[in-house]
């Protein structure tokens, strides 16, 4: 079990910004951190790592504390078993595809977990390149395989998917749960991608402005929307935007827009346009007085 | 045929003074480029300093400091047995002092256009402070180490009112080309002084020379 809690104010584009929250995440899950950019996702990441300080804060993982405001604990990021893979990768450029992952390794650690890992997350080929010379996913795959050398118990990724193709992606996303099941660890995963949150994670927080908004098990969470009601309405088709598969699908109703997930056979028989009617029978009705 | 040990004097001023600069203006640089402390400005002010200052000025107060009719002077002269007016060391470090902007300036803009995230990298991984430095940030600095390094060898040799007010002007001591120069002027001996100029004049180019064509990138573009 991981405990976190902080109290921290930040520097953003409108302003400053107080990041205060409090979760817990179970050990072994997969979770996502969900929202808008600038709403405080990284630099939670930076404090869970010790790379941020805070005003206020605790964070327990498992047995040991890592921050404490109170009793004046802070431990530094190097002694943190953390595995933290960066937005930008940043591997080290002076140095070769396996040099960046020998380089993580421990002191009196066996060279073995570098071979293992090179030949887990295939980078056979690419071992002797320096990171200058690689494509975005295989970088992302190298930043991957570096942070899990020295075997953390947390693994963070900032966004490590978003700026790859589709089907690089999936690939990826493969290799992130497969690493995350075989190394037995608990993730914590930046995503913006409704498809690949769904597909990953246990359990997803929804970040706005610094405060936990919504969290839960994300297909609950997506489809569980204020705009359901338990009533029956008609609306015309605007837009389909597959995700992978997931299909959202945005519907006009009187002069609201209203957005749909759907699965793919389903998005396949609506074309832009279309009549549809959209219903709600699991949730009650919310009242709001205008 | 002229006399080789300004020359000499020169270059071994420069080594020297370019040796003990990378080891001062390494921490000095790294400091600067990521403090957030309030006397950051002044202490950019004080390195930039030698930039605008007359060098006569930074030779003056060195002289005074530095006299051994000085408390300060007689201290370094009876507790380290350093004279450090009208000596070579005293050269030595009025060069560091004087040629300091030319090595902190470029290695503080390589820190600072390093991007954050590989020293955050390295300590997420675990290493020290020291190792990031040593391993991942300075082998990323390499032009800018090279610049340093050059600019701060080039200016050495070129420098002359610091020298001249605190080393004076002793034969294989204190007289480096540049005040060899101006001392062979003064005695009217012209093709001496043609002879140091145009050999100072020939090195610094292509030295200079050298550091635009590296980080021109221009050796890479010939070898692929």
């Amino acid at each position: 079990m991981i405990e976190i809690s902080v109290h921290k104010k930040l520097q953003s584009a409108s302003g400053t910004m107080l990041l205060d929250v409090q979760l817990e995440i179970e050990k072994g899950k997969l979770v996502t951190l969900y929202g808008k950019s600038g709403a405080g996702k990284t630099s939670l990441l930076k404090i869970i790592a010790g790379l941020l300080p805070v005003e206020k804060g605790r964070i327990q993982v498992e047995n040991s504390i890592w921050l404490d405001s109170y009793k004046g604990i802070n431990l530094i990021p190097q002694k943190r078993n953390i595995g933290l893979v960066f937005q930008e990768y940043a591997l080290f450029p002076n140095m070769t595809v396996k040099e960046n992952l020998l380089f993580a390794l421990a002191r009196n650690q066996n060279k073995k977990s570098v071979n293992d890992l090179i030949e887990i997350i295939d980078l056979g080929d690419l071992q002797y390149r320096k990171p200058d010379t690689l494509s975005g996913g295989q970088k992302q795959r190298v930043a991957l395989a570096r942070a899990l050398v020295k075997k953390p118990q947390v693994l963070m990724l900032d966004e490590p998917l978003s700026a790859l193709d589709l089907e690089m992606r999936q690939k990826l996303q493969e290799y992130v749960l497969q690493v995350h099941k075989e190394f037995k660890l608990t993730t914590i995963l930046i995503s913006h991608d409704i498809s690949e949150i769904i597909k990953m994670s246990d359990y997803l927080f929804e970040l706005d402005y610094g405060k936990i908004i919504n969290q839960g098990v994300p297909t609950e969470v997506f489809t569980h929307n204020k705009d359901f009601t338990k009533f029956k309405l008609t609306g015309e088709v605007i837009n389909v935007v597959k995700q992978d598969f997931i299909s959202i699908i945005t519907v006009l109703i009187g002069k609201d827009l209203v957005k749909v997930v759907a699965d793919d056979n389903e998005a396949k028989k609506l074309n832009i346009g279309d009549k549809v009617l959209i219903a709600s029978k699991a949730f009650n009705p919310i009242i709001h007085k205008l | 045929m002229i006399d080789w040990s300004p020359l000499i004097l020169t270059f071994k001023l420069a080594f020297i003074t370019t040796i003990l600069l990378l080891v001062v203006a390494i921490p000095l640089s790294y400091w600067l480029a990521y403090t957030k402390s309030k006397v950051k400005p002044v202490i950019e002010t004080l390195v930039s300093m030698p930039l605008v200052l007359p060098p006569t000025v930074l030779g003056f107060y060195m002289l005074i400091a530095f006299s051994p009719s000085n408390a300060f002077g007689n201290w370094l002269d009876e507790w380290l047995g350093l004279r450090l007016v009208f000596s070579f060391e005293g050269l030595v470090l009025a060069s560091i002092i004087y040629s300091l902007p030319f090595m902190v300036h470029p290695l503080q803009s390589g820190f600072s256009n390093l991007s954050i995230s590989l020293k955050e990298a390295s300590y997420v991984l675990g290493k020290s402070k020291l190792t990031t430095l040593f391993k991942v940030l300075l082998p990323n600095l390499k032009t800018s180490l090279l610049t340093g390094i050059v600019l701060s060898f080039a200016h050495t040799i070129g420098e002359f009112g610091v020298v001249l007010m605190i080393g004076g002007n002793i034969s294989g001591k204190t007289k480096v080309a540049s005040i060899a120069i101006y001392d062979e002027v003064e005695s009217l001996n012209y093709d001496a002084a043609n002879t140091y100029s145009l050999i100072l004049f020939a090195i610094t180019f292509v030295i200079l020379l050298m550091v635009y064509l590296v980080n021109g990138g221009y050796f890479k573009r010939i070898i692929s």
